[in-house]
């Protein structure tokens, strides 16, 4: 049920078709977890916190460092040094304290991931790195959890909404970990369009409503100005979606 | 002959393939992958697959920054 205040602060949202007051019950018992706090996870978490997405789970084990606050903007210079589960749990609940922040403060591994995603409706992958990125889709998708996929790179960033059985999957998009060092700069702004799309993207599967990126991929271009969503299909030879898939469950990964 | 790269229609000169497209325009294939005509191929069939007029074409980067 929702309360007096509730309906007050939902009110510009609960009067859009396809929330309602429905809707926004629906989003209070959500449960939603953002894997990595930083350029992507701090707008994620903020517009999921302001919507009044009831439950949110913050996974990251990192301290906040002066060189993260060009793009991870619910972090502050008075955080440098402190957890980024810590910094970023104390500004959403001075934003909706009626919204249950779960800190998870450890790093994500093959171990664990099954046990910190399982509470969750939607898993919104927001890493810094691949081997992160890989664990959390290798995973959900035997889990049956749809993850929310995106990711940034310089003024450019990519966008897919993963619903294990039902769409591609991660490896059908990158089959194996890319060679190299990846590139490390990003402007912050590029981080914050994807962020908030994403947290667009969990709402919209929470709620049932609207046209998820499934089996499509958006493409954004900070300097073009530009977005292009294109079709993207299932591998026919994917180790875990394909064919002839040959990883059955996570413990081959 | 034409196909759509990424969205733009290109002139692409007879037996070009998808690794040499790459290097006509310089990327390094190690940080990309292709969809070619809403299929997927293998890495290794890259320098084998030449291009026909009419093909689309999405060259996509690695991306993995948050
Ligand atoms: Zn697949």
């Amino acid at each position: 049920m929702l309360s007096e205040s509730d309906l007050i602060r939902y009110e510009r949202q609960i009067m859009l078709d396809g929330i309602g007051i429905k809707g926004q019950e629906k989003l209070k018992f959500s449960k939603v977890l953002i894997a990595g706090i930083g350029g992507l996870g701090s707008p994620a978490a903020y517009y999921l916190a302001a919507a009044g997405v009831g439950t949110i789970g913050l996974a990251d084990f990192d301290e906040v460092s002066l060189s993260n606050l060009n793009r991870q903007i619910l972090h502050r210079t008075s955080d440098v040094g402190r957890l980024k589960v810590d910094s970023a749990a104390e500004k959403l609940s001075l934003l909706n304290p009626n919204v249950k922040i779960n800190k998870h403060n450890i790093k994500l591994t093959a171990g664990n991931i099954a046990d910190e995603v399982k509470d969750y409706d939607v898993i919104i992958d927001a890493a810094d790195n691949f081997e992160t990125r890989f664990l959390i889709n290798d995973s959900c998708y035997f889990l049956q959890k749809p993850v929310v996929e995106g990711a940034v790179c310089g003024f450019e960033g990519i966008l897919m909404t993963i619903v294990p059985g039902k769409t591609p999957c991660y490896r059908c998009l990158y089959p194996d970990l890319p060679k190299g060092e990846p590139f490390k700069g990003i402007i912050g702004m590029t981080a914050g369009m994807i962020g908030s799309l994403q947290a667009f993207e969990a709402v919209k599967l929470l709620l049932g409503i609207g046209e998820p990126l499934l089996g499509r991929l958006l493409i954004f271009d900070g300097l073009n100005a530009s977005f292009r969503v294109i079709d993207w299909s299932k591998k026919r030879n994917c180790p875990f979606c394909g064919e002839n898939a040959i990883v059955k469950n996570s413990a081959e990964i | 002959m034409v196909a759509k790269i990424n969205g733009k229609e290109e002139n692409i000169a007879n037996g070009t393939s998808l690794l040499s497209l790459l290097e006509l325009k310089s990327v390094n294939p190690d940080f990309v992958v292709i969809e070619y005509n809403y299929e997927i191929p293998e890495r290794e069939k890259w320098g084998e697959i030449f291009i026909n007029d009419g093909d689309n074409i999405e060259i996509v980067k690695f991306m993995g920054g948050g």
